[in-house]
């Protein structure tokens, strides 16, 4: 896949392994000894480095309680996680809170949905990109000024150095998005997750704002996790997709067999809701019927079952597993879309990124 | 309350649905939420909360002591006895027949306590309502006209809150005399304000809403719009404050008549006074000081309680 | 920020001139003739004749009116019919000692009601939190002059069997003894500035009861405030941000997550002005602490109208200026307020 950039095989890392490698992790909100709710279950990914991950999925899909739960930022209390993640090897959900904050920031970083009220509202903006190279990095003041002044311009914020001294509600929101991604990229993460990054934003600056993720991610060599309900934010950015519904991995495949080829029922009725400028225009798009709140549990038939139009008596099992339907292509459905292609196509699809 | 029923879809919409997984689904989520109305609701979350409990059930103790004085005390609140046994320095003591002995005046203590909640009743309940009254006369002129009259009774109102309460009262009580009305008076004029902003700013934020809008937009008049939607909407917030309000209304009842501004009729057994009346002896018989204190505290807590978990309840962020 | 202050000063203009109004509306609806209810029971005709010909109340309403705006803003607030002193000197003399033990009460309040509140929220529903929330109550339930009692009882009078409870002074600001140099009138500042350090010790401990017991009313509300601000906060999204950061767990407390707690707590201590200066009138009488509160407290029992007058007119100013000074303040931590 991707290339492997300089920066992570420079630090020493774990030969060829991925950079991050999730394993059967589950996210239960609620208290001890009772049954709760289950936001995540079973999800396993890798990213290796300078890769673009994307996880899909509506809200409430589980896909922004994956990242929280793999940066360590889900509340201490309430919450059970278990499965592992490991970044390099070195396991992120057991390590203390202390140790995993050495991380956080410096090497994987995060970009949050609304840049709103991702910003503090009373401390200047030059103080919340410079305290993430200081609390990392021995710097002096000057310096991480300096370096601070450097990122805003790269992120395309003009005259920087006076930005530095402003308070957020003084920039817009695709301005203040930009000083987020200057802030997540401050100390070069070899990891960076992002959720949602546009969605709280105008059209026209979504584009420009992933534009520039996607510049700033490859000149860095910096793997990224784009989570996202909007396929087509994926579409051109990443190299694999996860599908998510209602807490576990519906689907997984490379970026183009996912589109050219979707097997899982959930993301077929994804793709045609799309408007396409190539589909055809008197035809009507097609929505998923139902909302997310058609629920069935996971371990009595699948999810997604009450809101599908294969349904059938099959479908109302318990054990449903992930399985590859071709070389990289793993699906969790009892009727697949496509049922007859041929295996052989995909692989040489899967080839492209 | 109606809640909007989401987009959810049936069978007969031409999906099929195999009755076996008709069966794992279970009873659909919005069925529960359907039919349950704002209050309903709320009393169900009443029921549930602990502190809803305990302030109910000293609410509903002192109303019941309160009405029932006359029945429960053991004597006439203005009767003194064994007035021979009390010098400056020792009262009786406790005995079967005064189980909390007798004051300085030679009066029954615990029939001096029982009538006081009668008194402190009256009073908060009383001034509360001449306080909503009053409030509610200027915060519907302001929300319901708004412009001049607005800015005109919230300058009112902003003055009055600059003064505080207690001041307030006093100089209510300056001009009506040393009558209990004086003191229902004075502590509901340190409600207005509150009052005031509060149906103000909820008769403002309902107007703006959309089934408002609504409504004037199917030719309703006006006073239809306020009588059938602005004001019952108002209620639960109203209601919550008053709760609240009659917890401080008794107090600032005690306070007052600490400061002498209570019936001038010293036979009239009332919380504040009797606390007054205790510091004399406060160190040989602290019981004297501390059991009206206890009482007061007590019943403003029962009103707190019920008051907050009420606000709780109503709220619809903590719905569910 | 000028600009902001003469502002709000320019504001505080039609408040005040609409409590002159209701003051003037006040003193001609108290029983009796304005003259003799000034003067009280001691009114002598000669005396009841220079006040109306000085406040002029036998001229018209509106000459009337202007007349006493006219004394008002002279600062002249009439003698106390019961001292024989002027009502602004005497305020001005006293105040010092309500300042000082409200202040004192202040501290009080925000050295404890804040920590508690923070770490109440910190962990929502453990033990600390009951105890916030329960002082919380108790603070709001307890009537200020009962919890004044009771403190006078247990720390100062002594109950049988728990006498070595007792230590503190029952009242007043200072033990008479001591012969003590006053400059300002605030008695702890004065034994501090004098280097009398016995003085100072002296007025600590008599400001001790005093100052807890009026303490409790912002102890209350703070703690409450701190609690339920910093639980937002917390769960707001520049915090995880923050978290996300990777920074240290102190760093993230002081400047993203106090930094924004203490605004509703900021706007709020100033609200508290009035019942704190209500509560000092009580905590003042219980405790015999010669301020303007136990001033009031023997002007309400007498019906010492000029008193009264004065010291409404005094308090609406006072709680006006801290509100100002409050927002002030509220401007130097929010740099949203500051633009406008």
């Amino acid at each position: 896949m991707s290339t492997v950039v300089g920066g992570a095989a420079a630090s020493g890392s774990v030969g060829g392994g991925p950079l991050l490698s999730v394993r059967d992790l589950s996210v239960v909100f609620g208290r001890r000894g009772q049954p709760g709710f289950t936001a995540v279950h079973h999800v396993s990914f890798d990213v290796a480095g300078g890769e673009v991950v994307g996880i899909v999925g509506e809200s409430g899909s589980g896909k922004s309680v994956t990242s929280m739960a793999v940066m360590g930022l889900l509340p201490a209390r309430g919450v059970r996680i278990s499965g592992e993640a490991r970044y390099r090897g070195r396991d992120l959900l057991t390590m203390p809170d202390r140790e995993r904050a050495r991380y956080r920031g410096a090497e994987l970083a995060m970009v949050f949905q609304d840049p709103m009220t991702s910003l503090n509202p009373v401390v200047t903006v030059g103080t919340q990109v410079t305290e993430v190279l200081h609390a990392h990095e021995r710097l002096s003041r000057a310096d991480a000024r300096d370096q601070a002044v450097d990122l805003l311009r790269r992120c395309g914020i003009p005259d920087p150095a006076r930005r530095l001294g402003e308070y957020p509600h003084q920039l817009s929101g695709g301005m203040r998005q930009r000083a987020l991604i200057a802030t997540a990229l401050a100390c070069k993460p070899k990891l960076l997750i992002c959720d949602e990054p546009t969605t709280a934003l105008d059209v026209t600056i979504q584009a420009q704002v992933l534009e520039l993720l996607v510049e700033l991610v490859r000149d860095l060599g910096t793997a990224m996790v784009m989570i996202t309900h909007d396929l087509g934010v994926v579409a051109g950015l990443c190299d694999q997709v996860n599908v998510m519904y209602a807490g576990r991995i519906v689907e997984r495949a490379g970026c183009h067999e996912l589109f050219a080829r979707p097997r899982h029922r959930y993301t077929e009725g994804l793709l045609a809701s799309i408007p396409r400028l190539d589909g055809d225009r008197s035809l009507p798009l097609t929505p998923i019927p139902g909302t997310p709140r058609d629920v069935v549990a996971w371990d009595r038939a699948c999810a997604f079952a009450p809101r599908c139009r294969f349904v059938t008596d099959a479908c109302v099992r318990g054990d449903l597993a992930l399985a590859p339907l071709g070389p990289g292509h793993d699906v969790r459905c009892v009727h697949p879309a496509g049922g007859a292609a041929p295996g052989a196509v995909t692989a040489t699809i899967q080839e492209a990124p | 309350m109606t809640s909007v029923t989401p987009a959810s879809f049936t069978p007969d919409e031409g999906l099929p649905r195999p009755q076996s997984l008709v069966d794992a689904m279970g009873p659909a989520l919005d069925a529960q939420e359907t039919g349950t109305s704002l209050w309903a609701g709320a009393f169900r979350r009443l029921r549930r909360d602990p502190s809803a409990i305990v302030g109910a059930v000293i609410v509903t103790i002192f109303v019941l002591v309160a009405v029932f004085a006359p029945v429960l005390a053991p004597y006439e609140p203005a009767r003194t006895q064994w007035a021979n046994q009390i010098t400056p320095t020792t009262l009786p003591p406790f005995s079967a027949e005064h189980p909390l002995g007798l004051d300085s005046f030679g009066s029954d203590f615990l029939t001096q306590l029982i009538h006081g909640a009668r008194q402190s009743l009256i009073i908060g309940i009383v001034s509360t309502l001449l306080g909503l009254a009053g409030g509610a006369l200027l915060g519907g002129l302001a929300g319901a006209f708004g412009g001049w009259v607005d800015t005109l009774v919230m300058r009112i109102v902003d003055i009055l809150l600059s003064i505080p309460a207690l001041l307030l009262a006093v100089s209510v009580a300056a001009i009506v005399g040393r009558r209990p009305e004086a003191l229902m008076i004075a502590i509901a004029a340190a409600q207005v304000p509150i009052f005031a902003r509060l149906l103000r700013g909820s008769m403002l934020r309902q107007r703006g809403q959309d089934y408002v809008l609504a409504s004037t937009s199917l030719g309703l008049r006006r006073r239809t719009i306020v009588m059938a939607h602005v004001l019952p909407n108002s209620l639960g917030p109203v209601i919550v404050q008053a709760t609240l309000v009659l917890a401080t209304a008794i107090i600032e009842v005690a306070a007052l008549s600490y400061l002498g501004m209570g019936s001038p009729d010293p036979t009239v057994a009332e919380w504040g006074r009797m606390l007054v009346r205790g510091q004399e002896r406060l160190q040989s018989y602290p019981h004297l000081t501390l059991l009206p204190g206890l009482c007061i505290a007590v019943t403003a807590l029962g009103f707190t309680l019920l008051g907050e978990a009420l606000r709780e309840a109503l709220d619809p962020k903590s719905r569910r | 920020m000028l600009r902001f202050v003469v502002r709000r000063l320019l504001l505080l203009v039609p408040v005040l001139f609409g409590l002159s109004l209701l003051l003037f509306a006040w003193l001609r609806a108290l029983p009796g003739d304005p003259a003799r209810a000034l003067l009280g029971d001691r009114a002598t005709p000669q005396g009841i004749e220079r006040l109306n010909a000085q406040y002029g109340f036998d001229q018209p309403l509106p000459v009337q009116y202007v007349r006493y705006m006219g004394q008002l803003l002279q600062g002249n607030f009439g003698n106390s019919p019961r001292t024989g002193q002027p009502v602004l000197a005497t305020f001005v003399e006293r105040f010092p000692a309500t300042v000082e033990l409200s202040v004192a009460a202040l501290l009080f309040a925000v050295v404890v009601g804040i920590p508690l509140g923070y770490f109440a929220a910190k962990r929502a529903g453990g033990v600390l939190d009951l105890v916030a929330v329960g002082s919380s109550l108790a603070g709001v339930v307890i009537p200020v002059f009962v919890l004044a009692y009771l403190l006078k009882v247990v720390f100062a009078i002594g109950l049988p069997g728990l006498d070595w409870l007792a230590v503190l002074p029952p009242s007043g600001r200072q033990d008479v003894r001591i012969n003590a140099t006053h400059i300002t009138n605030f008695y702890v500042l004065d034994g501090l500035m004098t280097r009398e350090w016995d003085a100072a010790w002296d007025a600590v401990r008599h400001l001790i009861l005093p100052a807890l017991a009026l303490g409790s009313i912002p102890l209350a509300a703070i703690t409450r405030m701190t609690r339920a601000s910093v639980l937002e906060v917390l769960g707001e999204d520049y915090v995880r941000t923050a978290r996300a950061k990777g920074l240290a767990r102190g760093l993230i407390t002081r400047r993203h997550v106090l930094k924004n707690a203490m605004l509703p707590v900021i706007t709020m201590i100033g609200l508290l002005t009035g019942q704190l200066l209500s509560g000092a009138v009580l905590t003042e009488s219980v405790f015999a602490f010669n301020g303007i509160g136990s001033y009031l407290f023997d002007a309400i029992a007498t019906l010492d109208y000029a008193v009264l007058q004065g010291f409404i007119l005094f308090i609406a100013l006072i709680y006006a200026l801290v509100n100002l000074v409050v927002d002030i303040v509220y401007g130097l931590f929010d740099p949203r307020m500051r633009v406008r």
